[in-house]
């Protein structure tokens, strides 16, 4: 049997600011109890002008490397997963690679594949040291969420990132299975040069979410000749409060395993972050033994799966840097929809 | 922002790296090629801590026009343990709540956006401990 591979340090970031669905319901004549409701979130944080994908991924890192205490020059790759990269043509992996002392020596790459950009990073970082080609590497989950005004992603898309360094020696997660699953699904999209995305309304959840999600799920416990019973955790793409625990109960899990890493009520749809922020909630509290059930989903579309395996290294450390609720729910700024709209140049200055 | 200085300033913009004279011990941060005390010429790298302790402000209510869409903001000097002191600005924080004293962290941010197709620069911003 070959030697485990997994999750050697892990970290989160997300911005302080927040705004509520009833300040967004305001400006748009929106029923905000209904939105509240059907997309069972609350609010959703908002980075500042000064933050990006780049910048969250830098902090992430920090917090994973302190739990990793590695060198960071022994990080042979490093991928980042989002669907709002600061340049067009630039990568943001070479500027973390910088920013965290990981260079020169080191494979970057830039991926999108909307929600489901990070998890594809987390799955090559991990199978280029399965491969043995490297010590360690580096998946980030990161984004800046774009939701056009009044349009109901607007009161979802926000902002967050986690990081993962995956390696072979102190490993807090060992990956026991991967499945992945894609079809061609046009349910959510992007084209060059627009500043929002688009998407086909109610498609986006049966024939897309569910039928990726669930998909995937089914095909991973099968591989693993496992049953949810047998899972501590479990954690989905969340595009909203709804969809993961929906599509958690059809598959046969309970509230119980997935409330630890469900996110999205008070933090929104970090779109490529949500998944891995959710595994990451999972990880600050899991104990040795624990096994961990994830699927993401991005649009267009497909779903990675994961099955982890909390070790004994995990607890001592959970606490060495800030965990993700602290980060969540401590020192927030509510915004007004005003200041939301100067902070997501949502504001044209026609002159 | 000119891209060739932009990248010659990365190690200290995004790493904070400092250089301590190898003779004398003194630290410069950015790095120097002649140390201000000794005139040594040879230095050891190191980081600068992520906490400093807010030395001084003050609130600039009329910035230049690169930052006009952040004012008003705090900008700060701190002294870190290396025995160094960095401006910058400090964020995420109700400016009525800035004291002197007071205990920040270094985060990475986005300092600059040069027009709408120029680079975007990055390095540290100052704000409150979690």
């Amino acid at each position: 049997m070959s030697k485990p591979v997994g999750i050697v340090g892990y970290g989160v970031h997300i911005p302080r600011y927040r705004i509520r669905v009833e300040e967004i319901a305001k400006v748009w004549g929106a029923d905000a109890p209904s939105y509240k409701r059907g997309l069972e979130l609350r609010e959703k944080s908002v980075p500042p002008p000064d933050c990006d994908t780049i910048t969250l991924s830098v902090e992430a890192t920090k917090r994973a490397l302190k739990r990793a205490q590695i060198d960071p020059a022994k990080i042979g790759a490093i991928y980042i997963g989002s669907e709002s990269h600061p340049y067009a043509v630039k990568p943001s992996g070479t500027t973390v690679a910088e920013a965290i002392g990981a260079t020169p020596d080191i494979h970057c790459a830039d991926l999108e594949f909307a929600c489901k950009a990070g998890s594809e990073g987390m799955y090559i970082a991990l199978s280029h040291v399965k491969a043995g080609e490297m010590e360690y590497a580096l998946g980030i989950a990161a984004d800046t969420s774009q939701g056009a005004p009044s349009d109901a992603l607007e009161y979802s898309a926000s902002a967050g990132a986690a990081a993962f360094i995956m390696g072979r020696k102190n490993i807090l997660a060992e990956i026991e299975y991967t499945h992945s699953f894609m079809t061609d699904t046009p349910d959510f999209w992007r084209r060059e040069h627009e500043f929002y995305p688009q998407h086909a309304g109610r498609y986006t959840g049966e024939p897309a979410y569910f039928k990726h999600t669930l998909g995937c799920a089914k095909a991973l416990l099968k591989k693993a000749g496992a049953e949810p019973g047998d899972f501590k955790y479990a954690v989905f793409h969340q595009p909203n409060g709804k969809f993961p625990m929906r599509v958690g109960k059809m598959l046969g899990f309970k509230t119980k395993q997935i409330e630890q890493g469900w996110l999205a009520p008070r933090l929104g749809n970090t779109y490529s972050g949500a998944s891995p922020m959710g595994l990451a909630a999972i990880l600050d509290v899991a104990k040795p033994g624990d096994r961990i059930f994830m699927v993401s989903y991005g649009s267009g579309a497909g779903s990675d799966g994961f099955i982890w395996k909390a070790t004994d290294k995990l607890p001592a450390v959970q606490k060495v840097t800030t965990q993700t609720y602290a980060l969540l729910d401590e020192k927030k700024f509510y915004l007004d929809y005003g200041t939301y709209a100067k902070f997501r140049r949502k504001i044209l200055k026609n002159y | 922002m000119n891209p060739a200085r932009y990248a010659r300033e990365i190690p200290h913009r995004y790493r904070l790296e400092a250089a301590k004279c190898k003779k004398c011990g003194a630290v410069f941060f950015p790095h120097r090629l002649i140390c201000l005390k000794c005139g040594h010429r040879q230095f050891e790298t190191i980081k600068i801590s992520e906490h400093g302790k807010l030395e001084t402000f003050t609130v600039i209510h009329t910035p230049a026009s690169d930052f006009k869409d952040q004012s008003p903001f705090a900008l700060g000097i701190c002294k870190f343990p290396e025995g160094v002191r960095i401006t910058a600005q400090i964020v995420d924080i109700d400016l009525e709540k800035v004291r002197i004293g007071m205990k920040l962290q270094v985060e990475f941010r986005r300092i600059q956006t040069d027009g709408h197709a120029g680079i975007l620069s990055y390095g540290y911003k100052f704000v409150p401990v979690i």
